[in-house]
């Protein structure tokens, strides 16, 4: 089921021909090389985490998969191609905060489907009930409390039928029940072949949910193991190191 | 000469008998200002979108001089308006010369730069928020200026009522090029001018009430857009 042929981050300096794949990536920022030389291949479909300390980069190389930041060298690939502006446009991310419009809860939802040049006041419905705010339709969005704004924000993103899905901590300092209706739809979107790429804090979170763990720390990627490995075996030491600190807890 | 009390109470006279002299000054204010209003929303605010969501070369050079022409002098508007507008002047031949449209013009003039300069501030602050979930969402320029213009409705309507404000309590550059000609040019603040200069008090200071009413009505209106707004979080 967990394909980990894929996951081997030592192999290979050319793009897999499926999946998201990230060579030599590079990103500085005043000076400092912030990403350094960050190779990662994802498959094609289901969760993968990306955890380690605070300031390891994990943003930043969200941001540069999503094609948000230009990398200072290296490139991303989907299925063996230079990312393209019309991949992008089948990519969503879900803000560690999310932006909301100044406009309502539907109105949010209905801008992304304009966007697409779509109007299907049944499919944004059916959306909302997923994330638990059916019948909130009308209510200013910005007045949603955290989590349900968070929730809304994944709405929006799953408005675009997304083929991959970046998360920045979407669940960090949420109510656990809004931490629970995203996480299901995670799996859920694993069912449907979506490839998503989650960046957390909590390692019970990654356990609950990854197919495969990346560690990133010090601006590249420490190791790349599928999940049940990861988490019983980590190979290097910082994830080990990592790992300990946040299990004994 | 009336004293101050008289004055004052033959002014409320005026107001409150809705005097035919005094409403056609008032009503001429609203229509010169208002049509200056519209005008700079519709040259302003694609400016400041522009300004606001491009980068080019030369851009903080093209922001210092809005916002320098936010400060523009009525009475030198006035002039540059007269010298184009004169019978010798490049557009003469049109005839515009004291009548409310150059006045209209002259206001536009003065206050498109106030419009631009504050909508560039708006929408520039929104695009800093908005700018990466847009990013991510792919979308084109117009749809992200579109958006940023709708949601930033509340704030850009109060940008155009300042503008309004400033154009109806201007008098330097409609006295130059509108000339104050009674029943045809003469809006509230010029006619405050002569009849000041006059003695005529009264007029002056019914005039002086309306105006300040206005002023106070325009602010009330801001602030409650404002509170609107605020209340949904839509500010
Ligand atoms: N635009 C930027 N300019 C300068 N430094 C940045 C910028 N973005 C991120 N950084 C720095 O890069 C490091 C990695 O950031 P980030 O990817 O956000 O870390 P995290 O793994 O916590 O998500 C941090 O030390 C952060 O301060
Ligand atoms: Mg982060």
């Amino acid at each position: 089921m967990r394909d980990t042929s894929m996951l081997d981050v030592s192999s290979t300096d050319v793009a897999t021909p499926t999946g998201l794949s990230a060579i030599g990536l590079q990103f500085d920022a005043s000076k400092a090389a912030l990403i350094r030389g960050l190779t990662l291949h994802l498959p094609d479909s289901g969760i993968h985490c990306l955890i380690g300390p605070n300031g390891a980069g994990k943003s930043l190389t969200l941001r540069l998969l999503h094609g948000l930041l230009p990398p200072k060298a290296g490139q991303v690939f989907w299925r063996g191609v230079a990312l393209s502006a019309s991949d992008r446009v089948a990519q969503a991310m879900v803000f560690q905060k999310p932006v909301l419009l100044r406009r309502s809860v539907e109105a949010n939802v209905d801008f992304v489907l304009k966007s697409r040049r779509t109007k299907d006041p049944d499919f944004r419905d059916s959306l909302l009930n997923r994330v638990g705010l059916a019948g909130r339709n009308k209510q200013p969005a910005r007045l949603l409390s955290g989590g349900e704004q968070q929730r809304l924000a994944l709405a929006r993103a799953l408005a675009i039928r997304p083929r991959v899905l970046f998360l920045d901590e979407p669940t960090a300092s949420l109510d656990p029940n809004s931490a629970r209706v995203i996480e299901d739809i995670l799996c859920e979107e694993r069912h449907h072949g979506t490839l998503c790429v989650l960046v957390t804090h909590d390692v019970g979170q990654a356990r609950r949910l990854a197919d495969s763990v990346a560690f990133v720390a010090d601006g590249t990627i420490a190791e790349h193991s599928p999940a049940d490995q990861f988490f019983r075996a980590p190979t290097s030491a910082q994830a080990r190191d990592y790992l300990s600190d946040h299990l004994v807890l | 000469m009336h004293s101050i009390s008289e004055a004052l109470s033959l002014a409320l006279a005026l107001v409150f008998s809705a005097d035919p002299d005094l409403f056609e000054i008032v009503g001429l204010s609203l229509y010169v200002s208002l049509s200056a209003t519209l005008l700079a929303c519709v040259l302003g605010l694609p400016l400041g979108a522009l300004l606001a969501t491009t980068r080019f070369r030369g851009r903080g050079a093209a922001l210092v001089v809005v916002n320098a022409l936010m400060g523009l002098p009525p009475v030198v508007v006035g002039l540059f308006v007269y010298l184009y507008l004169s019978r010798s002047g490049p557009l003469g031949f049109l005839g515009l010369l004291y009548t409310p449209t150059a006045m209209i013009i002259a206001q536009t003039l003065l206050i498109t730069p106030i419009v631009a300069a504050l909508s560039r501030q708006v929408l520039e602050s929104l695009d800093g928020e908005y700018a990466e979930q847009f990013q991510s969402l792919a979308l084109s320029r117009w749809q992200r200026v579109q958006a940023l213009v709708w949601d930033g409705r509340y704030a850009l309507l109060t940008v155009a009522l300042a503008g309004f404000g400033r154009a109806v309590a201007e008098v330097g550059a409609v006295i130059i090029v509108g000339g104050n000609i009674d029943h045809l040019t003469r809006v509230m603040t010029t006619a405050i001018a002569l009849e000041t200069s006059k003695g005529e008090l009264a007029l002056a200071l019914a005039l002086g009430i309306v105006l300040m009413t206005l002023a106070l009505a325009v602010n009330a209106m801001v602030y409650s857009v404002r509170t609107t707004a605020t209340k949904a979080a839509y500010a």
